[in-house]
């Protein structure tokens, strides 16, 4: 929608900014809450999936004849059950080819059939009798690798987009994407200091403690229903009507409490699959990964090879920026490559910038959103060559940060001019805070990054009821992933004017409310939160209609301050003031249920900065790291809920410290994920970290009457290249790739040593 | 006229140009303008677009309005986590 | 496969069922009994979702058989706050926004419970590695720590 200028403004808040205790708090404390896998059904059946052992392989034969015979099977569904429905659709097919294998296997853990069963053990005996005849392939999972020239090659469809001429063998590069303006070779030959390096990044998970779980229900009549953890319940909605060949209306979703998402669930997995065995066995199905589902066969992100180069002057002027991104995203086109790339440069000011990228596909998990997709591997690669070039000339990183920042005004690596952006202040803050001049042990050293992510708006529905004791119920459909609903409430409880208890936000399952696109791209608190303001907007119009009406006079007479309508002047007459609840009582005679709403496709998000300051200690003997302090800030635009914009920051940091550090997917040579579980693909634990401390600062978003910028994604943008920089600093040798686990960090400290 | 920006590996499909001159008064006639005049890009506009005018991103607004001064970028559709 | 009979005390409460030799204390907590609260995120003890006490053993109660119960008394998260008066943990939790999603709140309270009735004065490092078989992705566990921190002080005051 366009940016209407009188949205703007609004500084002064009553309720906005304070942190009200969380509407659904009570269930989460207390194990009512009902998450994926909590729910049941009359006559249930447990579905289980078989997978696929191989990492490649082409299916010759599926015989599931012994299997149907066994007691207490109710459905067998293979790639025969799930007919192709995608008209032509590519990055349809795709999801339907990556949720049940069709005529080869691209990934071990692909999924090959399914069975309904009546216990969870005829479920998994069903599956041994399955007989899946393979005629194995050779495979690759690196990214360099699938690049070379005879590699195996996954698709024989795939003729990489984006080159002239277009190739005329097929290949694993899916396409090539190349942004940037200027002239980079005349740039770098103004340089007097170049900086290049390569740097590589292993894939990791979002790590969502909750598997993917859903319970479908298709009747008879062809109409069904579907209970399910997700981002986006109205995308799973779509998604499984258009892969089992289902009206949309015949198919109702509703969202469960989720148990974390982070961008993996923000598509399709289990769920078509759990539809087709229901439809099929015509009884209710529960399908539940398990830990090592979640790890084999979910959507983990992409590995990645990035070079980068950069030319500075002498007195710390860049002159150019180049880099070539490498990002391999499964077995299925579509790596966060663009972003990477169109991100990968955003945070500096810069006349000559140039990124190229590759996507390319190996035989692995089909990679899903991971917050700022694509992002934090290119500023883990950029952000450490400009650490470097700062000390090549001499400056400290964080004045030669602010010496190149983008700002109002400077056009973007990836295009744009921008607005009101906040780098600059999260940078001066940064160097303000008492972080940044602390002393330090020995074998400790300090880093820090920068780190951009665009933020969007997407398609949104709010629907807003006034009671008729006043109070009001809030329908949205975007899942509440960490804490949206007390977020709603506020706003809500801001434009009306009552109190924060009195508005009850819910997400509403798919009958309730008009498309609302997934909670992703930081868009919650930005979209869905202007939808429930405007929605309240029209409420208040209509509740000072009513007003008016019972008044006799006119409704522009009318305004609305506090909770209350009341006479405009005293030219519109001496009326005392009228509550929401006054109001609403007697809304029945006045014309019925008054209720305010919104839909709309939001825009003007507002990109996202953030300066990170790691402090990290390195063992010198066993190579292993502490992350002894850490300081997040970053620009909220507006913190509607203080509290939970600042989880959002700790939680964002500290996946990226996993991600810096330990977490990795270990795959063998035969193309199998080597650490398919908690134990050995090591998250971090409560013991490995100090408090991650925060900072919010607040550069209103002009695209928002509140100035609300999303803030869940770009915390995870910073964090792997402020540690990078923090370990080399501390182990006085430079580590390029991640993760910096203590192997890697002693053969950097053995090179180093060989070296002096 | 708008002034459209296209990314550097799209340069291909428009004889090598970044930067076209497009009538459009809107979003939605400024790519199908794009796509009849420049069919090699229509592959990437089915895929998805959003642009940014004037600085700001529209993910979706087909029918956002374009001034005649306005500047365009198209970028690859948005997506997040 | 014969179902072996059990009888034990679930929050103070007198419970019988059935359940198969190989079921995990968890499946049946989730499954036979509708005790939701105890969440499975590995079943391999890796995660801590699954914590219940058993006598007053802080455990992963996807390591148990639930035959193994029999005699035996178990605490889970719904036993934890006393009619409608909740736990000073859960209410620290809610007022430091010590949860985003809440799928480990549940375990992270069990187990913080067991924690301060073995060390009603723990520091911080002492919550920290109290709490380190409770995986949260969430949070980056600084406000679980400062809510723990603040109850366990709370509830010395009391």
């Amino acid at each position: 929608m366009p940016l209407d200028s009188t949205l703007q403004g609004k500084r002064d808040f009553k309720v906005v900014g304070t942190r009200p205790l969380r509407p659904d708090g009570i269930d989460k404390v207390t194990g009512r809450a009902k998450f994926g896998a909590d729910a049941t059904a009359p006559g249930m059946l447990v579905g289980r999936i078989l997978r696929s052992p191989h990492a490649h392989a082409r299916i010759k034969k599926i015989d599931t004849s012994k299997a149907e015979k066994l007691p207490g099977v109710k459905a067998i569904v293979t790639r025969e059950d799930l007919p192709d429905h995608t008209d032509g659709d590519a990055l349809l097919y795709d999801v339907l080819y990556n949720i049940m294998a069709r005529e080869k296997a691209l990934y071990e853990g692909h999924a090959v059939a399914a069975v309904a069963a009546v216990d969870t053990r005829t479920a998994r005996e069903a599956l041994k009798l399955i007989k899946v005849d393979y005629e194995v392939l050779p495979h690759v999972t690196d990214v360099d690798e699938a690049m070379k020239p005879g590699a195996p090659i996954l698709h024989s469809t795939i003729f990489t987009d984006g080159l002239e001429p277009k190739p005329k063998k097929p290949s694993n590069v899916v396409r090539r994407y190349e942004f940037g303006h200027g002239d980079v070779e005349a740039g770098f030959k103004k340089a007097d200091i170049i900086v290049e390096r390569t740097f590589k990044t292993e894939a990791t998970h979002q790590g969502y403690i909750e598997p993917h779980a859903c319970l479908a229900n298709v009747g008879p009549d062809g109409q069904g229903e579907l209970w399910v953890c997700t981002q986006g319940h109205f995308m799973v909605r779509d998604t499984c009507a258009r892969l089992l060949g289902m009206d949309i209306s015949k198919l109702r979703v509703t969202a469960s409490e989720i148990g974390g998402g982070f961008g993996g669930k923000t598509t399709v997995f289990i769920e078509p699959v759990a539809l087709a065995l229901s439809r099929k066995a015509n009884r209710p199905v529960k399908v539940v990964m398990s830990r090592e589902e979640v790890f084999k066969a979910s959507g983990p992100t992409a590995s990645t090879s990035i070079d980068v180069k950069i030319g500075v002057t002498k007195d710390g002027r860049i002159t150019a920026a180049d880099a070539t991104l490498r990002y391999q995203g499964g077995a299925f086109a579509g790596s966060p490559v663009e972003f990477g790339a169109m991100s990968a440069f955003a945070c500096y000011d810069l006349e000559n910038a140039r990124t190229i990228g590759y996507d390319v596909v190996t035989n692995r998990p089909k990679q899903a959103a991971y917050r700022a997709p694509g992002a934090p591997m290119a500023a883990f690669a950029v952000e450490s060559v400009i650490e470097e070039l700062a000390r090549k000339v001499g400056m400290e990183p964080i004045d030669f940060r602010m010496k190149n920042a983008a700002r109002e005004g400077t056009r973007s690596s990836y295009g744009p001019t921008y607005g009101p952006i906040g780098l600059l202040a999260t940078l001066e803050k940064a160097k303000q805070h008492p972080h940044f001049k602390a002393p330090l042990s020995p074998n400790q050293g300090r880093g820090m990054a920068c780190g951009f992510w665009f933020n969007f708006g997407g398609q949104t529905c709010v629907s807003l009821n006034v009671n008729s004791d006043g109070t009001v119920a809030l329908s949205v459909g975007t899942p509440d992933i960490g804490g949206s609903r007390a977020s709603m409430c506020l706003m809500a409880a801001e434009e009306l004017g009552i109190p924060y208890d009195k508005v009850r936000a819910i997400v509403a399952d798919t009958s309730a409310l008009g498309y609302n696109d997934v909670t992703d791209g930081s868009r919650t608190t930005f979209a869905t939160g202007m939808a429930t303001i405007l929605a309240a907007r029209d409420a208040i119009k209509k509740l000072t209609a009513r007003a008016a009406q019972i008044w006799g006079i006119s409704a522009e007479a009318v305004t609305w301050e506090k909770g209350y309508a009341k006479p405009a002047g005293s030219n519109a007459g001496n009326f005392p003031p009228m509550s929401i609840a006054e109001i609403a009582a007697q809304a029945g005679a006045t014309g019925g249920p008054i209720a305010g709403h919104h839909e709309y496709s939001a825009d003007g998000a507002g990109v996202s900065f953030a300066t990170h300051i790691c402090d990290a200690e390195v063992d010198p003997e066993t190579g292993a790291t502490k992350i002894v302090r850490y300081t997040v800030l970053q620009d909220a635009g507006k913190a509607v809920h203080p509290s939970y914009v600042e989880g959002q920051f700790q939680g964002g940091a500290v996946q990226g410290i996993g991600w810096a550090l330990n977490e990795e997917y270990i795959y063998g040579k035969d193309g199998r994920l080597q650490n398919a579980g908690f134990l050995d693909y090591r998250i971090p634990v409560c013991s490995d970290l100090p408090m991650i401390d925060t900072v919010i600062l607040e550069i209103p978003n002009p695209g928002h009457p509140y100035g609300v910028r999303g803030v869940g994604e770009t915390s995870i943008v910073p964090p792997l290249a402020a540690i990078a920089n923090a370990v080399s600093a501390a182990a006085g040798v430079r580590l390029t790739s991640l993760p910096m686990s203590p192997p890697r960090i002693l053969a950097a400290l053995d090179r180093k040593a060989a070296a002096e | 006229m708008v002034k459209v920006v296209v990314w550097g590996s799209l340069k291909p499909h428009t004889g090598g140009q970044a930067e076209l001159e497009i009538e459009a008064g809107n979003v939605r006639e400024l790519l199908n303008r794009l796509g009849e005049t420049y069919p090699g890009l229509k592959p990437q506009l089915a895929r998805g677009v959003s642009v940014a005018i004037d600085g700001v991103i529209f993910r979706d607004g087909l029918h956002e309005p374009l001034r005649k001064d306005s500047e365009v970028f198209l970028l690859p559709r948005m997506t997040g986590g | 496969m014969s179902a072996i009979h059990v009888t034990t005390k679930i929050n103070g409460d007198v419970v019988d069922y059935v359940c198969e030799a190989d079921e995990t204390l968890l499946d049946v907590l989730r499954n036979r009994l509708g005790l939701t609260g105890a969440k499975e995120g590995c079943s391999t003890g890796d995660c801590g979702a699954c914590s219940v006490t058993i006598d007053g053993r802080l455990t992963c109660s996807c390591l148990v058989l639930g035959a193994e119960a029999d005699g035996r008394e178990i605490g889970t998260i719904e036993g934890m706050a006393k009619g409608d008066e909740l736990h000073p943990l859960q209410r620290k939790f809610l007022e430091h926004a010590a949860l985003q999603c809440g799928i480990c709140t549940p375990g992270i309270l069990v187990a913080a419970k067991s924690l301060l009735e073995h060390n009603p004065k723990p520091t911080e490092t002492e919550v920290r590695f109290g709490l380190a078989g409770n995986l949260c992705r969430c949070t980056g566990y600084d406000k679980i720590v400062r809510a723990v921190m603040d109850a366990a002080q709370e509830m010395r005051r009391a």
